[in-house]
């Protein structure tokens, strides 16, 4: 049967791969081709790069990036940050991507979405949904754009279901309050956008050891997990990641 | 005209990088163009036929490019790989947008209808079909699962699967939670749903396997 996937996450700014602390304080990760290649021979199942750079000056950096990646890694790569028309969608999948992930630009103009995936197919436009609880009782998330800055008043898990229903044929959804925090995903969260939608949904934003991977599917019903400084600073492989997923009765590609 | 050992027909549809640079990378002594141009296709040594997003638009660019009937005389005359919707488009028709295809093989492309079905953890099945799953192989073999072990994953996505009239063309059957057919082959034609080009050691075997594939 379907593997769930393990995703690692590449934040890319100025060519390189960098990595911050709740959308702040980046520190240097390394060279992308590079670090896309080890975890490639790791077994990652898919790779996720996000353009954070703030300059359209380096905005093109990402493609040569793309390019250079997808002619020496031979497995799905999605890239996102910074796509506001169908014609980035179109360069993007053409430098390689097989997947773009949109996330301001959906809020500001949820057309693009449908016209995305009206031109590219469902397949390969992701939704990516910055998430932060705003209720306990009973729990309420709200959608936040340009990096988790700005708030929109968009509930999470209705703006979801809207997103699939324009054709979103993936939704990435990170957890602000969790990114950067190593305190595991936030589950209740993805949980309710999984059981409200029929795209696959991929967790993101929290984790800092095996287990948090283990409960992001078992709890949060992911079907894919995204993580970046667990896998960047060497705490963990890929291939423990997955293995420790396997003694826990999760179906991965070992 | 220079010599095209494997051209990748370009209807202007998806990544074609993908599919040429993966072929490159198996077989870099050989000419990989990625082309819409039927005479490069009809002199070409191999065809793959790549294909993604929605079959109707797939079937609409093709023949707006006035590709049809080169495709269709690759798929008789020369080793010939169809991917994805690549695949789909040789069957005679589709549930998707309720187009026809070019009639290759006898049968017609189906939507997963999972209704409630769980998987074994007990979450929902989700559509699109994506990512890696096992892809198992039918005793008799095929040259073109040279290497590669029964059961290997692939990764694909899809939310359609062809359904063959003949079961004997299937070469490739994977679950989602029944079983599909995800390969099929007749002649010189090998098409499968997942993509090679996508799938790591696995898939570049496979893209070795068609380069060095005598039907």
């Amino acid at each position: 049967m379907l593997a769930k996937r393990i995703i690692p996450c590449l934040d890319v700014t100025g060519g390189r791969v960098v990595k911050g602390v709740n959308f702040v304080e980046l520190r240097d990760a390394g060279d992308p081709v590079e670090i896309a290649k080890r975890y490639d021979d790791q077994g990652a199942d898919e790779l996720t790069f996000l353009d954070i750079t703030a300059t359209s000056d380096e905005r093109d950096l990402i493609l040569h990036i793309i390019e250079d990646v997808a002619s020496q890694v031979f497995i799905p790569l999605t890239v996102g940050g910074g796509v506001r028309e169908v014609e980035d969608v179109r360069r993007l999948l053409n430098a390689g991507a097989d997947k773009v992930s949109i996330n301001t630009t959906a809020v500001f103009n949820p057309q693009m979405v449908a016209d995305a995936t009206a031109r590219f197919g469902s397949q390969c436009i992701v939704v990516a949904i910055d998430a932060k609880k705003v209720d306990d009782k009973p729990y309420k998330w709200e959608v936040f754009t340009h990096g988790g800055r700005k708030p929109t008043g968009l509930d999470a898990v209705e703006w979801a279901k809207k997103m699939v229903g324009l054709g979103a044929g993936e939704l990435l959804v990170t957890s602000m309050d969790r990114d950067g925090t190593k305190i595991g995903f936030n589950n209740p969260l993805n949980r309710a956008i999984s059981d409200a939608v029929e795209v696959p949904l991929i967790a993101s934003g929290g984790v800092g050891n095996l287990q948090h991977l283990v409960d992001g599917i078992k709890d949060g019903g992911a079907d894919a997990v995204l993580a970046a400084s667990i896998f960047h600073y060497g705490e963990y492989t890929v291939k423990q990641a997955k293995e420790y997923m396997q003694q826990h009765q999760i179906e991965v590609r070992l | 005209m220079t010599k095209v050992d494997i051209a990748v027909v370009d209807y202007g549809m998806g990544n074609l990088r993908s599919v040429s640079k993966a072929i490159e990378h198996v077989a870099p002594n050989k000419t990989v163009v990625v082309t819409s141009n039927p005479e490069v296709i009809q002199q070409a040594e191999r065809v793959v036929f790549p294909g993604q997003g929605a079959m109707p638009e797939c079937m609409q660019e093709l023949d707006a490019r006035g590709l049809r009937d080169a495709v269709i005389d690759a798929a008789k005359t020369k080793p010939f790989l169809g991917i994805c919707i690549g695949l789909q488009m040789l069957f005679e028709r589709s549930e998707e947008g309720h187009v026809n295809g070019l009639g290759l093989f006898q049968g017609g492309v189906k939507k997963f209808n999972l209704d409630g079905a769980r998987d074994e953890l007990g979450e929902k099945l989700k559509v699109p079909h994506m990512g890696w799953n096992e892809v198992y192989q039918p005793k008799a073999g095929h040259a073109m699962w040279q290497d590669i072990p029964d059961g290997t994953r692939f990764y694909f996505v899809h939310s359609y699967y062809v359904q063959p009239d003949d079961a004997g063309c299937a070469v490739g059957y994977g679950q989602y939670p029944d079983q599909f057919t995800c390969a099929v082959t007749q002649d010189n034609i090998f098409a499968v749903q997942f993509h090679p080009e996508k799938s790591a050691h696995a898939g570049l075997q496979l893209l070795r396997n068609f380069v060095n594939w005598k039907p």
